[in-house]
């Protein structure tokens, strides 16, 4: 049984008393039917051996793995819990009602990141739910005793900006919260994915959650990536290649040396969107680029427990021969700088490529479904892509708001100016984020440029605070998702990535970066 | 929750593909802080026109879908976001199952959180559904789970799998944390386990 294999270090408790086991459910055949094909075809049930060489997911999974149900399910142990204001307040609730407290308050984090508002936080926030679901989490965490970073507090900002630079997401770790782009965490070599808010209450009752192991995917990019090309092209590549369902009941694991030679803000971005392709966790290796990200970060272990960990994260890459379930391979030169014409994520064009033409597709309904995308999106079969004009430029949210990517974007900003007619912004995903590029100049590159210097929060990204696009604008984005309305009703997303979108911003229309020569900061 | 056992109802056809959770609910009825009262938000871009009145198009703006159950759907059902916003609006209209060839991951686990049904069954399998829920209020469909299967207005049965121990719950109308609270001691025993075999696992704590 998979779960009973566990890493030299830190195996799972196996050793359940009988009485226990019969204490979980196990409905043998409930209806007296003859056993239906269900478990078998709808959920991988693995038959590993002990000896049996494992992948990143299958270690970290067995070692967190309490109890096995007799139906394969497993209650999972959780590590690290994010909560943030908008899927926890009827988690809270539903804990109140029960007379519930929380089982490690000291393994939760709290911030505030979807609803504030990204200017002046001196203000009261006007919106009133807003206000009240902020307010709510704050009596909460006072209830319940969850650490957490006020809006004031120079650590706040996005939850998955914020878990990685404290320190509080480190490989090996299975860490959840109620957003889908926990999946970000996975760059640390966690198993990070989203949960629904009665998951929430879940984690926060009991610290595990109940799950079937998810298939093992490999999605390996070798080569070396082209001048221009950054970490967003390559998962944007990804996604337009297997598509929004392609990762579908799979954790992805990112391998190959385009993928290793990325640090860990590009890392970060790709595991991001791994949810994006379907998946449920992006994963990449833990190396030495991991450990000297998370060395002497606030909540990481530090001197010989640093060391100690170090030498247990060593374990856990696959093992050379660990199988797959599915596995695809790119060659990194052939990624280009690319950007989502449409409003599915997997909408993907370099940025030479042209609007694909509905009258190709032969099924019917992917046929209409396309000419709706092409009208929602104001665009015309066949259209060259570059040249469309912006009206709005968005660098930042959880996919692409760390220094490094505010560092892409100031690389093409310098020296130059945000085109008359756009409106461009600069979000930094928290507070430390912020602080550090005013420390490098950054802000002074951006604001000089024309570009609006912002305070951290999720902002345009998702249209739930007041940062939103207006009906029929068009946006440069550097976030994750281009739905019809997400970043509010009638807006229209191209994503893509920070040099990209500063390269919209200072010429008015969706541009080749490479067409413009970064200028030194 | 809302026990499920047998549920006869019109079905609703809504033949597209990713349908996204910011169709389903957009992110900006999201700032309640109750599970109830989001059926009237229910697929809002769909549903209305910028003017805020009813866009006639939408099926579940048409008699008799209005009083659906049951929405049959394509491919990749619930793609995009984690809110349970997504299931709690299509419950608060009205909605227990969805039928679809596949559903994202985490819509699907949050949808059997709060008594709603998803049904994957093959997509030719979805559409002769679809053709049997447009003919109307005289066409309804019965979904036995307990039986597995999806009764078509002619009698015919089409089986369909679900995992056996969120049968069990949806059946019973149960939630989960009680019963792995039964496992509490397990859970010490994993912890305290751990706690010795690696002690430089840190704990978050703010001065």
């Amino acid at each position: 049984m998979s779960s009973q294999i566990g890493p030299p270090s830190g195996g799972p408790i196996s050793a359940t008393s009988p009485d226990a086991t019969k204490r979980l459910f196990v409905p043998d055949n409930p209806d007296g039917r003859p056993d239906r094909p269900e478990a078998s075809s709808a959920k991988p049930v693995r038959n590993r051996t002990a000896m049996s060489p494992r992948t990143l997911f299958d270690k970290i999974w067995d070692s967190h793995v309490v109890e096995t149900l007799s139906d394969g399910t497993a209650i999972l142990y959780i590590d690290r819990h994010l909560v943030h204001e908008v899927t926890s307040p009827q988690a809270f609730e539903g804990l109140r009602m029960a007379g519930r407290k929380l089982r490690h308050p000291e393994a939760t984090i709290a911030v505030v990141d979807h609803n504030v508002p990204t200017s002046d936080r001196t203000q009261p926030i006007e919106e009133p739910e807003s206000r009240n679901q902020i307010e709510t989490l704050e009596r909460n965490v006072k209830e319940f005793g969850v650490p957490y970073f006020p809006l004031l507090s120079a650590n706040q900002g996005i939850v998955h900006v914020v878990g990685p630079e404290q320190g509080i997401s480190l490989p090996g770790m299975t860490i959840v919260c109620g957003d889908s782009h926990t999946s970000t965490h996975g760059a640390m070599g966690s198993l990070a994915f989203g949960i629904g808010t009665s998951e929430v209450e879940h984690v926060m009752a009991t610290q595990t959650i109940l799950q079937k192991p998810a298939k093992n995917m490999k999605v390996e990019v070798e080569g070396a990536l082209a001048p221009g090309v950054t970490a967003k092209d390559v998962v944007l590549a990804i996604i337009g290649k297997i598509g929004t369902a392609g990762g579908t009941g799979h954790v992805i694991e990112f391998c190959g040396s385009a993928i290793r030679g990325l640090d860990m803000a590009g890392r970060m971005t790709v595991c991001n969107m791994a949810i994006e392709a379907g998946a449920r966790a992006g994963l990449v290796a833990p190396d030495d680029t991991t450990f000297e990200y998370v060395r002497g970060r606030r909540f990481a272990p530090k001197g010989d427990d640093f060391d100690a960990a170090v030498a247990y994260w060593r374990t856990l890459p696959s093992d050379e021969g660990a199988a797959y379930d599915t596995t695809v391979t790119m060659r990194a030169e052939e990624i280009e700088p690319s950007l989502t014409w449409g409003t599915s994520p997997e909408n993907v064009l370099p940025i030479g490529g042209a609007v694909p033409d509905p009258a190709d597709e032969a099924d019917e309904a992917k046929r209409a479904q396309l000419e709706r995308m092409l009208s929602y999106m104001d665009l015309k079969a066949g259209q060259k892509i570059a040249g469309t004009p912006v009206d709005v430029v968005f660098i930042g949210s959880c996919t692409n708001s760390r220094i490094e990517d505010l560092r892409a974007a100031a690389a093409i900003a310098a020296g130059r100016k945000v085109a008359s007619g756009v409106r461009a912004m600069i979000v930094p995903g928290s507070g430390l984020v912020k602080a550090q590029a005013e420390q490098e100049g950054l802000d002074r590159v951006f604001l000089d440029a024309g570009f609006e210097w912002r305070e951290a929060g999720c902002s345009m990204c998702l249209g739930m605070n007041p940062d939103k696009l207006t009906p029929g604008q068009r946006c440069a984005s550097t976030s994750n998702r281009n739905f019809e309305g997400r970043q509010g009703p009638g807006g229209r997303t191209h994503l893509l990535s920070p040099a990209m979108a500063a390269a919209a911003a200072v010429t008015g229309v969706l541009t080749d970066v490479r067409e413009l020569s970064a200028l030194p900061v | 929750m809302d026990k499920f056992t047998t549920l006869t109802a019109i079905a609703a056809p809504l033949p597209e593909a990713n349908i996204d959770t910011d169709k389903i609910i957009p992110a900006r009825f999201l700032k309640t802080t109750k599970r109830t009262g989001l059926g009237v938000h229910a697929f809002d871009s769909m549903r209305y026109r910028e003017d805020g009145s009813e866009n006639p198009d939408f099926v579940l703006n048409r008699e008799p879908y209005r009083n659906a159950q049951i929405l049959i759907a394509h491919e990749n059902f619930g793609c995009g976001s984690s809110r349970e916003h997504a299931p709690w609006a299509l419950l608060d209209f009205g909605l227990r199952c969805v039928i679809a060839p596949s559903f994202a991951d985490i819509f699907f686990n949050n949808s059997f959180k709060n008594g709603i049904l998803p049904i994957r069954l093959p997509r030719e399998v979805c559409d002769t559904l679809m053709e049997d829920a447009a003919q109307g209020a005289n066409s309804r469909l019965t979904v036995d789970l307990a039986r597995q299967v999806v009764i078509r207005p002619d009698g015919t049965e089409v089986p369909f799998e679900v995992d056996p121990l969120r049968k069990h719950l949806l059946l019973e109308g149960l939630d989960d944390i009680g019963q792995t609270l039964q496992q509490e001691q397990s859970i010490a025993a994993f912890e305290a386990k751990r706690a010795k075999e690696e002690p430089w696992r840190t704990v978050i704590a703010l001065d």
